[in-house]
């Protein structure tokens, strides 16, 4: 047996409140560099409020959040965006105003580097990159993804499943080293869950890319995941192997009430 | 013999200041029942100030109507109108983002101003006297009566307003309304209706400061552009507080009356605006607004 | 009908004028742009000029406003450092080009200054700012009397353009138009880079935005500071084709006009500012000579020219914010469309 990849995201005993309400008390999690992590747990147990805390919209009173070794704490969103932290949104959050295109290009921002007066004139440095940059997401993304047929549409027009696709091309145009998928299935069909499933293990597999997922839908969460934690009222009840997991008496007493935890521990 | 700072003086401006505040604080309540109510931003306030003063103007002066009954005209037909805008402008806005929705304000704004300067011209006119002149005197310090009844009136629609949105079925309606509309909607509150009267209660608010501001001073389409210095309160209260809007009245009064005491005529037209900079500056949400926490 | 359109590299997918007919229709436009001033009398011209700036303003507010979602009511205000600006430069024997840049310049370093503070908040707040700058300007404009003039105002040289004089509107237009022309292409050159989108991305999520690893202030300055030097670049033409100028130019409704332009003409595109520009320099005009018709009625008429302006800018705004908000831009893509599809139906 392997041992285990060192942790590329590592949450330490993090603690965050709005006012009198605890989201999250003394949540500890590591995300292995190359695994798929996922994290469950009835609704409002704190899933979205921990991804927020990582990405740094949200200030915790307490506790530490690591990348690659490194206490990311005081950085801004923007900074973290920059050391290779990728992450979807619940509610489909896409530019309305744009073309998948150009959505798809914001995800290249960082690694771009063109300025005000570069872009003005445009000839030179910056359609360089522009050039260099639509070569690189129409070849590793909108083919890998399937969505070349849309990418000139706006994304207003497009239907709720796609839209979420166009997301999941956004985030890996940004060439990240951990994606965080907030319910990167919710409201999808079968066939489109198994499609995106197939996605994301190609991310994990073919590119290397850590990733740490929110999910409710169970037949995913166990078919895809190394790792799962899961969450309730804003702590750590249980986590390990998927298969693990399920038969944690406290695990099977959130989801599914009390008699049906003491049936998994007799 | 004292040859001292002249504190008798500093004590009348700063009670004309504090009072002056009222008016101002009077404005500002028309503002955040707006924002309150509908989440709009209202830059067409000092507008409705102006149709007040106008419309009260022609009832009275030109038609020579009884001072009662030009003042209920005057505030039925500016209710009308801000009924008639919250259902033509407002509503086939709802749902467009917050800067849509301020740039048809700001529209509003320009087509008032030049619709009331159009119709009246641009002259100066005579307003009848509506508060007693008689000025107050405790101690040493002299107060125009006007400011100081000016004071008395705003203080008393303000603590109307604010019982009658404590207590009263249609305010706390308009409350819950102001604060979830779909569930509003669903508890049987019609929200479009507490809408509309948000938007005629503002109007009112604002026509009220418009006539007596105008009694005070003068009438002329300038009137429309002070209520911008109004701008300075609501930014210092903060955009959803009555409160705020009070104590921020209060202190921007006291700072216009103080500066234009010791600076100058010429540097009070520019104070609020000043006054706006810094306070931005130092202290963006204002004294008591509520900081913004975005749901991801 | 519009068939045989397919790009066969990305550079020509990304090309702003990729088929042959709009590169015709491109040849077509500049031979006649170039050849306006012959064919027409001089106050057609003055009023090509008058575009060509208006062109220049509106383009910056709509960077600002359009396409980052910063809302400025103090556009005027900046285009009056602008215009001061130049006359103090070009007093002193600047050439003008070089009086173009530091107009802009100047103001786009206000623009940084009065941005700092506001722009950490959301859009009320730097709407409300930029109102005070507007009046806060004009109060410097009327009382700093060394380098404003103060309320008499200021003189401006004529243009030089390497010793040539620009004595006429004529000679003026030649000036203004190459000007606008490569600032309106420039700008829109923003919206093919990571700059550009940026700032589309601030407008419609700044949240998300974020998470790309967008920094939100830096790019909302940059934001700012473009759409100043824009303005400001506007004014000194303003004050270069005036030859004169006092402070009672640049007022509230000034800045309201330009708003005005950017929504009538399309919100976020260059050619809805070029569309708004031409149609708000007609409007005036029309009303001019409306009012002038019905003066011969009513005599009275003649003064409520400037009041009705501001009804009529307000009306525009409100009609197209309601009633078409994507303004005529959304009109001439209809059009565009029907002709594309024919003999379908769009």
């Amino acid at each position: 047996m392997n041992s285990p990849a060192p942790p590329l995201l590592q949450v330490d005993d993090l603690h965050l409140s709005f006012g009198g309400i605890k989201a999250l008390q003394g949540v500890s999690l590591a995300a292995r560099a190359g695994q798929i992590t996922a994290v469950i747990g009835p609704n409002g147990a704190g899933k979205t409020s921990l991804f927020n805390a990582i990405s740094g919209f949200y200030r915790p009173q307490q506790g530490s959040v690591r990348f690659a070794g490194e206490d990311i704490n005081r950085h801004k969103p923007a900074r973290r965006a920059a050391m290779g932290l990728a992450r979807t949104f619940q509610n489909v959050a896409l530019f309305r105003g744009m073309s998948v295109l150009d959505n798809i290009k914001l995800g290249g921002h960082t690694r771009l580097h063109a300025n005000p007066l570069s872009a003005l004139w445009y000839l030179g440095p910056a359609r360089r990159e522009e050039m260099a940059l639509r070569r690189e997401i129409e070849r590793d993304v909108i083919d890998f993804l399937e969505i070349d047929h849309v990418r000139n549409h706006s994304v207003a027009s497009l239907p709720y499943g796609l839209q979420k696709r166009v997301e999941l091309a956004r985030a890996l145009a940004m060439k990240p080293q951990v994606l965080m998928l907030d319910e990167p299935v919710a409201g999808m069909n079968r066939e489109e869950t198994e499609d995106m499933a197939r996605f994301i293990l190609d991310i994990q597999e073919e590119r290397g890319v850590t990733v740490l997922l929110i999910e409710h839908d169970m037949g995913l969460v166990m078919d895809i995941s190394n790792h799962v934690v899961v969450l309730n009222f804003g702590q750590v009840i249980g986590q390990g192997t998927p298969a693990e997991v399920r038969r944690q008496p406290e695990v099977v007493r959130a989801y599914l009430g009390g008699t049906a935890a003491a049936e998994v521990a007799a | 013999m004292n040859a001292g700072f002249d504190w008798v003086a500093l004590a009348e401006y700063s009670a004309i200041g504090l009072l002056s505040g009222g008016l101002l604080a009077l404005v500002a309540l028309g503002f955040v029942l707006i924002y309150k109510g509908t989440g709009v931003i209202n830059f067409a306030m000092g507008e409705f100030m102006m149709l007040g003063a106008y419309f009260f103007y022609t009832a009275n002066v030109m038609w020579k109507l009884p001072t009662a009954l030009a003042l209920a005209l005057t505030l039925a037909a500016v209710a009308l109108v801000a009924a008639v805008i919250e259902r033509l402008l407002l509503r086939p806005l709802s749902g467009q983002p917050v800067i849509s929705v301020l740039m048809a304000t700001i529209g509003l704004a320009s087509a008032l101003h030049g619709g009331v300067d159009a119709l009246w011209g641009g002259n100066n006119y005579e307003m009848p006297t509506l508060l007693p002149r008689k000025p107050l005197t405790p101690g040493d310090i002299l107060i125009p009566g006007q400011v100081f009844w000016s004071f008395v009136l705003a203080a008393v629609i303000i603590t109307a307003f604010t019982l009658y949105f404590r207590f009263s079925k249609t305010g706390i309606a308009m409350r819950a309304a102001a604060s979830d509309p779909l569930t509003a909607y669903v508890l049987g509150i019609d929200v479009r209706r507490t809408q509309a009267l948000t938007w005629m209660f503002a109007g009112i608010v604002g026509a009220v400061a418009g006539i007596v501001v105008a009694s005070m001073t003068s009438l002329s389409p300038a009137l429309g552009s002070a209520a911008l210095g109004v701008l300075a309160v609501i930014i210092l209260g903060g955009l959803d507080s009555i409160a705020g809007a009070i104590v921020a009245g209060l202190v921007i009064g006291l700072i216009e009356s103080l500066t234009a005491a010791y600076l100058g005529g010429k540097v009070r037209d520019i104070v609020p605006y000043a006054t706006v900079l810094v306070i931005l500056l130092i202290r963006p949400y204002g004294l008591f607004g509520t900081r913004q926490i975005e749901r991801l | 009908m519009r068939i045989g359109d397919f790009r066969a590299s990305y550079a020509h997918d990304e090309a702003l004028w990729p088929t042959r007919v709009q590169q015709a229709w491109l040849v077509v436009l500049a031979l006649a742009l170039l050849l306006l001033p012959l064919g027409v009398n001089g106050y057609v011209v003055g009023l090509a000029c008058m575009v060509g700036i208006h062109c220049i303003a509106a383009a910056g507010l709509n960077i600002m406003t359009g396409y980052t979602g910063l809302i400025s009511l103090g556009h005027a205000a900046f285009m009056g450092v602008g215009c001061y600006a130049a006359a103090w430069a070009a007093q002193r024997g600047v050439p003008t080009l070089l009086t173009l840049l530091f107009a802009g310049g100047l103001a786009a370093l206000l623009g940084i200054v009065v941005g700092l503070p506001s722009l950490r908040i959301k859009g009320l707040y730097l709407a409300v700012a930029t109102l005070a700058t507007q009046f806060l300007l004009v109060y410097v404009f009327r009382e700093w009397d060394a380098v404003t003039g103060g309320v008499r105002g200021v003189n401006v040289p004529n243009a030089q353009i390497f010793g040539w004089e620009l004595l006429n509107d004529q000679r003026m237009y030649y000036l203004i138009l190459p000007v606008a022309a490569l600032m309106l292409v420039a700008a829109r050159n923003l919206f093919r880079t990571r700059v550009g989108r940026a700032f589309i991305a601030i407008r419609d999520k700044d949240i998300s935005a974020e998470v790309l690893g967008i920094d939100l202030l830096h790019y909302k300055l940059a934001s700012f500071a473009l759409g100043s030097f824009y303005a400001g670049v506007a004014g000194a033409l303003l004050g270069y084709f005036y030859r004169a100028m006092t402070p009672e130019y640049f007022t509230l409704q000034l800045s309201i006009f330009y708003l005005a332009a950017i929504i009538v003409g399309g919100l976020g595109s260059m050619l809805g500012t070029i569309l708004g520009a031409v149609f708000m320099t007609l409007v005036p005009e029309v009303l001019r000579a409306v009012v002038a018709l019905i003066a011969q009625w009513a005599p009275r008429a003649t003064e409520v020219l400037s009041p009705i302006q501001q009804v009529v800018f307000g009306l525009l705004i409100m009609g197209f914010l309601v009633f078409e908000p994507h303004g005529l831009l959304e009109i001439w893509r209809r059009v565009r469309r029907t002709f594309h599809l024919w003999p379908f139906r769009a």
